[in-house]
């Protein structure tokens, strides 16, 4: 394997970890749901500190091999098109998990707080996990990655 | 070969992108079940253990495994398109994932029905059944660990 070949590699297993980690999320999301226990939900976001460091992986990986591998080829450049198309999608999805996190971090930090204050639940934690905009920034987030991996592989215009 | 990459005729895009994502959500998938697994391996009380083994059970069955087909499908559209069926010697990358996909496949497989089985005793209240969630997630990170070695094979194609 030359070093092109381990970029590739190393490129294709980032985005993998960042797709692993948006479906943890998904799971996470779909499980919790309808639950407003407080310490059943801290059990869920101990599980999605996995998928934040995926994403953090997933994503320094992506970006950094990919540029290095548009650079490296000479079949690509870093100003063709679908590869500014992936740069842009890339920039898009990384804002919408950071104010998915955010507002989902507030479920989290409540949950903790009720948690040392008996286990029990109350409504707000509630609506917290189901909240309507951090929904759908996740699935934003899903269908950026979707069509980053859409632009990968049909590379258009290359 | 990323040479041969580039030159990629466009109507194997499709079958490669459904190989992928499969690929793609089956690790997600096989993750998410051993980070349920793997939190609850610790004595928690019983609710709670009940609960994480469920979970990671809920993980394997419904994403791992489906995306396992959606995976091994797309393998095999992708194998008969590329034309590796009337090549006399397959590539090493081609023969690891041959191997992972089937034996990973099984591993996943004893995995799903260990969890479910432990999960079912766990939330019944019966002893001994975090044993069994135990021994999947054995089996689900073997399978995770050569499901990463795979993709590491057939993107950087090595020999």
């Amino acid at each position: 394997m030359d070093l092109t070949d381990w970029l590739i590699a190393l490129h294709v297993l980032a985005a993998f970890s960042l797709v692993a980690a948006l479906v943890l999320f998904s799971v996470v999301i779909a499980i919790g749901w309808g639950r407003d226990r407080p310490s059943e939900i801290l059990s869920l976001f101990r599980v999605s500190r996995v998928g934040d460091v995926l994403f953090a992986v997933g994503a320094i990986g992506t970006i950094l091999f990919g540029v290095w591998l548009a650079i490296q080829m000479d079949e690509y450049g870093i100003f063709d098109g679908w590869v500014i198309a992936a740069l842009v999608l890339w920039a898009l999805l990384m804002e919408t998990g950071r104010r998915e996190g955010k507002l989902y971090g507030r479920s989290r930090d409540r949950a903790r707080e009720l948690a040392g204050a008996g286990d029990v639940s109350d409504g707000g934690l509630l609506e917290l996990q189901r909240s309507q905009p951090a929904l759908l920034f996740h699935v934003a987030s899903c269908v950026l990655a979707l069509l980053l991996i859409l632009d990968m592989i049909w590379k258009p215009g290359a | 070969m990323s040479v041969l990459a580039v030159i990629r005729p466009d109507d194997w895009n499709f079958p490669l992108l459904v190989h992928v994502f499969g690929a793609m959500v089956l690790i997600g998938g096989l993750v998410t079940a051993l980070a349920f697994q793997l939190i609850g391996w610790r004595p928690q009380e019983p609710a709670a253990a009940a609960s994480l083994a469920r979970w990671s059970f809920w993980s394997l069955l419904f994403v791992a495994f489906p995306a396992w087909w959606v995976m091994r499908i797309g393998a095999q559209w992708i194998y008969s398109k590329e034309n590796w069926d009337s090549v006399s010697e397959e590539p090493t990358w081609l023969g690891i994932g041959w191997i992972t996909s089937e034996g990973g496949g099984v591993f996943l497989l004893v995995g799903i029905i260990l969890a479910g089985v432990g999960a079912r005793r766990l939330g019944r209240g019966g002893g001994g059944s975090s044993t069994l969630v135990r021994i999947s997630a054995i089996l689900v990170t073997i399978a995770l660990v050569a499901y990463v070695i795979t993709t590491w094979a057939m993107s950087g194609k090595p020999a």
